[in-house]
């Protein structure tokens, strides 16, 4: 089982992709590989031209500044999984990336990679809504930043114009009192989410819900932002069962399920539910924990 | 065709590839070490698992060209006959491996896993580092009993060195 025949460049500089891709519409970047190479073996996917940025080094970083994690488009998912400063900036993020994949897939997929594919059952992509990243491109005519949000366009589509490379990732660093949690429901280890949820609560001081973000994943044509849904939290004290119930409701209303063999429609909204019931408690009593231990995790 | 420079199991090798052919395949076909096996070839069952710079990837994901100078090793890298790899070993007295197909990625998998096991693998661990290795024999509780046994050696390995006296001897 062989891919089409495909020219292979390796470039080592942005400016050199961007400009092979501004040059031809068909090329395809390959980062780690995992989703594009698949899809190249089974011949879904058959680019006449191979732009491999492995070898990219202005890409291939992770730094903290200003409180927030700077995540180069190279990052495997692996090192977000195990990386001490992951977990203390952007724990979720951690948790998220153990939940991608085989470790073996893990090892070779990067956040550029996920994110352009726009898999709507990526955890990452999930996960980054919830967190408000924002993500940075260039392309021919320049550099410019974009919230996540506006960055999935529909299914397995992004944005972004065929001359543009997602460069980097900024996710907002936590603070204390927030709490965070993803869950997801699939059939087996490493599978693709049905659904997934993830969720960030923050409490003041007093004990209040000051903010909720929360994002799903599985459940429509990109992640969807629960936000909306999840509004009725703010300025709760605590989180009973009832108010639970009726938030988890209301985001069943806000996705977009589509049916496929895994699950129906009617299964993903479900599970949605189920998803959010067990979440929003775990991240409340992560961000109380966070108060009472001083902002720590 | 592009030529490519390969370390393979420590020996340098140079062979001429086509952008298209996995590493696997130039691995099996062109090397002719067909211990690294290709079943799913979708990233899916683990299989073709060898070490690209020391860690475990898949070689059925991964083209021959974006190997070129870099370290690989198979399975052949792994042990001799007459002195088989903890690992080897282990799944050989735990009867973890039936018809053995998927067994040479579970070694090149299972050698990573007990390399980070850092004396704190417990079944579940296990289970979670492995669970991108398909076994249709469905013989996962040897195997898992066999990466167990192997990470417990080198930890008791490196614990007490060869050559060197324990900390009884030396406090005694």
């Amino acid at each position: 089982m062989r891919p089409a025949r495909f020219d292979y460049l390796a470039p080592t500089s942005v400016a050199d992709v961007v400009s092979v891709l501004g040059a031809d519409d068909s090329a395809k970047v390959l980062a780690g590989g995992q989703s594009l190479v698949p899809l190249m073996n089974l011949r879904l996917a058959a680019p006449t031209q191979l732009v491999d940025i492995n070898q990219v080094a202005e890409l291939d970083f992770l730094r903290v500044a200003d409180g927030d994690l700077h995540l180069g488009a190279l990052i495997r998912h692996r090192r977000l999984e195990f990386d001490p400063e992951v977990a203390r900036v952007a724990p979720i993020l951690a948790e998220a990336a153990g939940l991608i994949g085989h470790p073996q897939v893990r090892n070779r997929g990067t956040v550029g990679g996920s994110l352009a594919h726009s898999d709507p059952s990526a955890e990452l992509g999930c996960a980054l809504l919830a967190l408000d990243a924002e993500v940075t491109v260039q392309g021919g005519t320049g550099r410019r930043s974009l919230p996540i949000a506006e960055l999935f366009d529909g299914f397995f589509t992004t944005t972004l114009e065929d001359d543009e490379l997602i460069c980097q990732v900024r996710v907002p660093g936590t603070v204390p009192g927030r709490g965070w949690v993803i869950q997801e429901y699939a059939p087996r280890a490493g599978d693709f989410a049905v659904a997934s949820v993830a969720a960030c609560i923050d409490l003041a001081p007093g004990g209040g819900c000051v903010r909720v973000r929360a994002a799903a994943g599985g459940v429509g044509p990109t992640p969807i932002d629960l936000g909306s849904a999840l509004g009725e939290l703010v300025g709760e004290t605590e989180l009973s069962e009832g108010l639970l119930r009726h938030v988890a409701s209301r985001a069943a209303e806000v996705i977009r399920p589509a049916a496929d063999l895994r699950a129906s429609a009617e299964d993903r909204r479900d599970l949605l539910q189920v998803l959010l019931v067990r979440a929003l408690p775990a991240a409340w009593t992560r961000a109380a924990g966070s108060l009472s231990n001083g902002g720590a995790r | 065709m592009r030529e490519i420079a390969l370390l393979v199991n420590g020996e340098p090798v140079s062979v001429e590839v086509d952008p298209r052919e996995h590493l696997a395949d130039v691995l099996r076909d062109r090397l002719g070490l067909t211990g690294t096996h290709k079943a799913c070839e979708q990233g899916a069952c683990g299989a073709c698992t060898v070490h690209l710079d020391g860690t475990p990837v898949l070689s059925c994901l991964l083209f021959a060209v974006q190997a070129d100078n870099r370290s690989v090793t198979t399975v052949e890298g792994v042990g001799t006959t007459e002195d088989l790899a903890p690992i080897q070993r282990a799944l050989s007295e735990r009867h973890g491996l039936q018809c053995g197909f998927c067994t040479p990625g579970m070694i090149m998998q299972a050698l990573d896993v007990v390399g980070r096991a850092n004396g704190g693998l417990t079944p579940e661990r296990v289970r979670h580092e492995m669970s991108g290795n398909l076994c249709r024999c469905t013989g996962y509780v040897s195997i898992v009993d066999a990466v167990l046994d192997a990470a417990a050696e080198s930890s008791s390995v490196a614990a007490v060195p060869d050559n060197e006296p324990t900390q009884a001897e030396v406090s005694g």
